[in-house]
């Protein structure tokens, strides 16, 4: 465990909390961040005035590690590794499963949890498995 | 454009942007790390054992507030899932979803935060998730 860091977790942990905290409280939303981003594919009447909190959301996510970047001394984020082909398999599991599975790690794994949602409670607990299933085969 | 509008778009920019901080000072946009932590009989990492358990807690702190209140600050109802019910979708999605991110150890949240720093291969793997999640809305309707 020679790359623990328990002190960034937490504080970062927390901010993406805070993030839930504020939206839940301001807006009444869960800070899903797959059903934040496929929720923009929708039509829908009055798209804009319904979406455009998601909108700048997604637009915030983006800017999110240029500020932490140039304001804190963090590692900026890291390519993944592997092929394209192993890429594009990996992209399309996690799109078509968080939605299918109607949320993700920030969906399920902390907004759901957080108000105790039996749904996202066994949703975490199924995909940390396949997750962690899938790493001990591949690595 | 009404001041409700205008409302959720600040507060929707704000709480991006904090979510995108923490992802970054959390590592969660470090997909080895990421990998680490996924990675129980190897070189395990248990940091993110407590960005979960840091978010956990501050949201739950929403969600006791939440309680207390009749409405949103800046909205007229909470729009929050109570649906109990344990279905199929459920957990073959989420199966689905813990195998792409065992492979790449990307979640959505930090593949879409990294577009800020993107490589060819993260651009790769965006565009296929977004592929995914359009497929999954397609079957979900049917």
């Amino acid at each position: 465990m020679e790359n623990f860091t328990p002190v960034s977790a937490l504080i970062g942990g927390g901010l993406i909390g805070f993030a839930a905290l504020l939206l839940l409280l301001l807006l009444g939303r869960i800070a899903g961040i797959s059903g934040i981003v496929s929720q923009l594919f929708s039509k829908q009447a009055n798209w804009f005035s319904q979406n455009i909190w998601r909108v700048l959301f997604v637009i915030g996510l983006v800017l999110g590690p240029i500020v932490a970047v140039n304001l804190f001394d963090v590692l900026a984020p890291q390519a993944p590794t592997g092929n394209s082909v192993t890429l594009i398999i990996a992209g399309l599991l996690v799109g078509f499963g968080a939605v299918y599975g109607s949320g993700c790690t920030s969906g399920h794994g902390v907004c759901g949890i957080s108000r105790l949602s039996k749904r996202s409670i066994v949703a975490t607990c199924v995909f940390m498995a396949t997750a962690m299933l899938t790493v001990w085969l591949t690595r | 454009m009404n001041s409700s509008t205008i409302k959720s778009g600040v507060v929707g920019l704000t709480t991006g942007l904090l979510f995108g901080i923490g992802l970054t000072i959390a590592q969660m946009t470090n997909p080895k790390k990421v990998l680490d932590f996924l990675d129980i009989t190897g070189s395990w990492d248990a940091s993110l054992v407590l960005v979960m358990g840091g978010a956990l807690m501050v949201s739950a702190l929403g969600y006791f507030v939440k309680n207390k209140m009749s409405q949103p600050v800046c909205a007229d109802a909470f729009t929050v899932p109570n649906n109990q019910f344990l279905d199929k979708p459920l957990i073959i999605g989420s199966a689905t979803f813990g195998i792409g991110w065992g492979l790449a150890g990307l979640c959505p949240g930090p593949a879409i935060a990294s577009l800020s720093y993107a490589s060819v291969d993260l651009v790769v793997f965006v565009v296929a998730m977004l592929a995914g999640m359009l497929v999954a809305k397609v079957l979900k309707k049917a």
